[in-house]
Parts: structure tokens; sequence; C-alpha cells
């Protein structure tokens, strides 16, 4: 598929997705919405993961930071329910952006297993704060958010906000796809396949994985703040461990490295968490297996099989084997 | 100076707890570089194993080598069935075993239900001994003793045995270790059944303690994971120490400043790994 077929199909699947999803009843509606925000969280993370070679265990931390800014900013301040929502907008990426400029101090240094671990315990310190810091964040309560912001439009019609999570969605999704295109994005894609030789090269390596860390950081606050609008509540529960560790599949069960990869992963992930759940008792069955199967047999996701069923005709694509971040 | 004793006594006796789960994970990610995710799981298994071999035959005593022999069962075919194939990629690896996380909670929410459930030691365990005016109770005392004699039992097995000492050396360096002939793949299996052995044993002493319960899995496996970085990867001496810090500094957190308990039981772990990535007391 080159490139701009490629465009086209995702062009036309965003465009019929707007379309139709208004004639849905409001639970689909609201399903689609949060599925597209996990979609923005997962893309956030394909730039570390898919581009950069870096698995982050913590990408949470940066959706919870932008969730509990958006409630605590409009429970202890009413500020952002209406105009200045586009401000917390603003203010939730350039947190989180802050935040994972604050710890890429720590991570960016490490790389494979130990670079797991350390995004894994950077996330769980914004869980503690979030579990344990009761007077600021709600404790195990978590906190509910006031209403929709209201502005022109009501955001508290369902519709009316899925259009605006579906605008921030392309948006995002158009600005991700400038940056891996450029320079920074290959040089980035350089660093994943053999960082020795990008550094060797003259590259500062470090700089363009710190960079891309703090990127990751700003969209992921981006998905946070959606997100707490599309719930009304932020919890604990948004920045467990297990929401880092789903937002990693989503990557990976779509195909890391495609962006769109991502998206098509958060809407399965959600799908089966959101939905099937609601259906089936033993849901977490599939869920698991989806983890297992993907990991066992889907080696480029979702997106791997549409490459595969053409590779007769292309012969190119990424070397074999040349993705193993711990040893370079 | 009571309230000192008594915390210092009560994060002892946590750690000592911790030392039973961190131990086998450190251990684990010593020798295969694994970031095991579904090692809570084991730990919550354990507990209900143990549970049900105590409904069925009402011996606490036998409940513990079943729920611990079981759980290693669980561990040793995880590890020669699936992780085996994979070879070694951190990322896979975490993904396969939380996908057996969520198998696991699943089949235990099915199998044992959702209620909080106990297990009741024996009353000669649950006695309070009194020392020198401080109330101490029994089973904390018995915890503290467990983990010593594990740690015993498996310092002995580590320095002193040829097992050990293969053990050592895959850790040190899995590459040469397989250079002298030690059958690196062997070790591995070995170890990750040993770690879900004492993960379960853990599980079956803490269910006394803490109680077990869905989501326990996921609640308890970051701060093994902590354990493991302060103290240090695949040394057992690392896990020891490890686990009575976090286990002191999770009790001290907890009684000064609730509000940032966690945060200061994790943010060393992050520091640790930014500046010494083989944690305080690991094999370099």
């Amino acid at each position: 598929m080159t490139s701009r077929t490629r465009a086209v199909a995702v062009a036309g699947v965003l465009l019929g997705l707007a379309l139709i999803a208004p004639f849905t009843n409001s639970f689909v509606i609201l399903l689609i919405t949060r599925a597209l925000i996990l979609a923005i969280l997962a893309m956030s993370l394909d730039i570390l993961l898919g581009f950069t070679g870096l698995p982050s265990l913590g990408q949470a931390a940066y959706l919870g930071i932008g969730a509990y800014l958006t409630a605590i900013l409009a429970t202890k301040f009413d500020f952002g329910l209406g105009w200045s929502f586009w401000a917390v907008l603003l203010l939730g990426m350039l947190l989180a952006a802050a935040t994972a400029a604050f710890f890429g101090l720590f991570a960016v240094r490490a790389s494979g297993v130990y670079f797991l671990m350390i995004t894994l315990a950077l996330g769980q310190c914004v869980w503690g704060l979030a579990y344990r810091w009761n007077s600021m964040t709600g404790g195990d309560n978590g906190i509910n958010l006031p209403r929709r912001p209201a502005f022109a439009i009501q955001l508290a019609s369902d519709v009316a906000y899925f259009y605006v999570v579906f605008g921030l969605f392309a948006a995002s999704l158009l600005a991700l796809y400038v940056l891996v295109k450029s320079p920074f994005g290959r040089s980035l894609e350089g660093i994943r396949e053999r960082e020795v030789r990008m550094r060797t090269l003259g590259y500062n390596t470090w700089l363009h994985k710190y960079l891309a860390f703090i990127i990751a950081g700003g969209f992921g606050g981006l998905a946070g703040v959606l997100w707490a609008h599309a719930n009304g509540h932020v919890s604990p529960e948004d920045v467990v461990l297990t929401t880092s560790v789903d937002a990693l599949l989503m990557v990976v069960l779509g195909g890391p490295g495609t962006l769109v990869g991502g998206a098509i992963g958060a809407a399965v992930v959600l799908f089966l968490r959101e939905y099937l759940s609601t259906l089936v008792p033993w849901w977490q069955y599939v869920l698991g297996a989806v983890y297992i199967l993907t990991i066992l047999y889907l080696p480029d996701g979702l997106m791997g099989i549409a490459a595969r069923g053409r590779r007769s005709d292309i012969v190119l694509g990424r070397p074999e084997g040349a993705k193993d971040p711990a040893v370079s | 100076m009571r309230f000192w004793l008594i915390q210092t006594f009560n994060g002892i006796s946590y750690g000592a707890l911790l030392f039973l789960l961190g131990s086998g994970l450190s251990l684990i990610f010593g020798v295969m570089r694994i970031v095991n995710l579904s090692h809570g799981s084991y730990f919550l298994l354990g507990g209900y194993v143990a549970l049900s071999v105590i409904l069925a035959t009402g011996s606490w005593v036998l409940a513990i080598p079943i729920a611990a022999l079981s759980l290693a069962l669980v561990g040793l075919v995880m590890e020669r069935v699936f992780l085996r194939r994979l070879g070694f990629d951190p990322l896979r690896q975490v993904l396969l075993t939380v996908g057996f996380a969520f198998l696991f909670q699943q089949a235990a929410l099915d199998i044992w239900g959702g209620d909080n459930k106990d297990i009741v030691p024996p009353a000669a365990l649950t006695r309070t001994a009194v020392v020198g005016g401080l109330f101490l109770p029994g089973y904390r005392v018995f915890m503290i003793a467990v983990a010593m004699a594990i740690g015993l039992i498996l310092w002995l097995v580590m320095e002193h045995t040829r097992l050990g000492a293969a053990v050592r050396a895959t850790v040190d360096d899995a590459q040469m270790a397989r250079g002298v002939g030690i059958d690196t793949s062997r070790i591995s299996m070995f170890i990750f059944a040993l770690g879900a052995f004492l993960a379960a044993l853990g599980g079956v002493i803490g269910g006394g303690f803490l109680g077990i319960y869905p989501g326990l899995d996921f609640q308890i496996l970051p701060i093994a994971f902590a354990v493991v970085i302060i103290g240090g990867m695949g040394s057992l001496a690392g896990a020891a120490i490890g686990s009575l810090l976090v286990g002191i500094a999770d009790n001290f957190g907890k009684a000064l400043f609730p509000e940032i308990s966690y945060f200061t039981l994790y943010a060393p772990m992050a520091l640790i790994l930014a500046l010494r990535p083989t944690g305080l007391f690991g094999r370099e």
C-alpha cells in the first residue's frame, strides 16, 4: 500500500465514522469517543515504542496528569467549564509534557528492560500520589467533575463531545504523522534500529529520545483532559499499572510504528473491556487470550497482516532481527 | 519510643512477607532478565489454592506445600511452553505475562468468587507474645521466622551447592555460563518454578495477614518490583535488604506521612534505577 492510498483509506474510515456515529445510540457514541481518546494515548506511546524503540510501562501517568488537572481545576477553581476548556487542554498537554521532561531525565538514560522498570516506577509514583494524596485527588474515590464544558456548543451532548474528540484525534494523528515523517522522526527510527550507528554518525541520540519522551507525554496529557470529561470522573484506576500495560498492548496489537495501528488496537481493547464485559462474565479470558495470541502469532500486529499480504510484490520492509534495543 | 519499636517490628514482619515474594522475582529477573508481571498472580493463586486445601482437608500445614508446589508447576509450564519460545525480548515477555495474569485473575474469580477471604492459621500461631513490655502478635513473629528459614535455605543452596554456583554464574554472565557447559535453559526453568513456589508460599502465609481478594495480585506486584529494584536483581542478600527497607519504609510512610506514602516508595525506586541500575546490592 502506498502512503497515498493508505492516507485515503484512513481518511475514508474517519469520515465514515464521523457520519455514522451520530445515528447510533448514546452508549455506542460514548464508546467510540472513549476509543478515540485512548487512541490518542496509544499513538503517543507509539512514538516511543514503535518509532524510537522505547517500551514505556508508565504511559498512563500522563493520562492521569491530564485527567486530574482537568478535574482539580474544574472542582476547586471552577475553571475549564466554558471557553477556558481550550486553555485546560493546553495546560494539560503542557503539564504532562513538563512532567515527562522531568521523568525523562531519569528514564531516557536507560534502555531495554531497565527502561521498562524505570517507567514502571515513575508511573507508580503518579499512581501513588493519585491514590493517597486525599486532600488533592480525593484518594481512592477520585473526583467527580461537575459537568462537561459549555461555550458556543453544549459538550454535555454526547454527540457534540464526540465531534470535539474526533477533531482533536484527527489533529493529533495529523500532527504525529507529520512528526514521524520529518527528519526528526526519521532519526528516531534510526535510533530504534541501531542507536550506536546513529551516535557514530553524530546524532545526539539522547536528545532525540528525550524530545520523543516529552512529546509522547504531552499527547498523553491531551488524552487525559478528554478522558476526564468523557467519563465525568477521574480515579486512581485511570493511572494503575494495567492501564499502562493496556496502552502497550494497543500499540503491539495494532502494529508498532504505524500510528494508525495504535488507534485500531485502542478500539479493540476498549471494546473488550467496556462492551464485551457487559455481555459475558468471562470476558477477561478473551482479553488475556488476545494478549497471549498477539505476542505469539502477531509480531507485527494487525497492520502487519495487511502488509504481509502484499509482501510478495514489495521486496522491502524492516530488516528482521534489527529490533533489539538491548544489544546496542 | 514505643511507637518506633512497634512500627519497626511491623515493618520488619511486612518485609518478611515481601522477601518471600521478592526473592523469587529477583532470581527470575537476575537469571532470565524477565519482567514477570504474573508474579502477583502466583501469590494470589497460592493463597486461593491453600484456601481450598484447608476447606477440603482442614489442614493448614498441608495447605502450604500443596499450594506452593502446584504454583511451581504452573510456573514451570508457563516457562517451558510459552516464555521459552520468545527468546530475549523484554516487551513481548511483559505482555505475555500480563496476558497470563488476566487469565489467572478470571479463573480465580470463577473458582473462588469475588468475596474477601481469610486464611485462618492454627491457633498456636496467633497468640500474642510479650517481649520487654511490647505486645507482639505471634503471627508476625511467625512470618519473620519463615522468611529467615527460607532465606537461610536459599542462601545455603546458592552458595554451597553446584546448582547454586550454576545459578550465580548464569546471573553474572549467561553466555559465558553456557560456554563452560552450564545448561542455562534448565537453570531458567528451575528458577522460574522456584520463584512461583516462593510467591505462592508468600500468598499462603500472607493470606493470614493481608487476606485474599481479587485485585491483590496487581496490588502487590509493583511493591515486589520495588523490593527487587532497591535490593538489586539476582541477589539474595539484595532481596533481603530490599524487602526490609521497603517493609519499614512502607510502614513508617503510612504512619507518618500517609498522603505521600506510596510516592516515598516508588520515587527511591526510580532514583536507584537511574543512578545504579543494578540496585543497591545487586551483582555487577
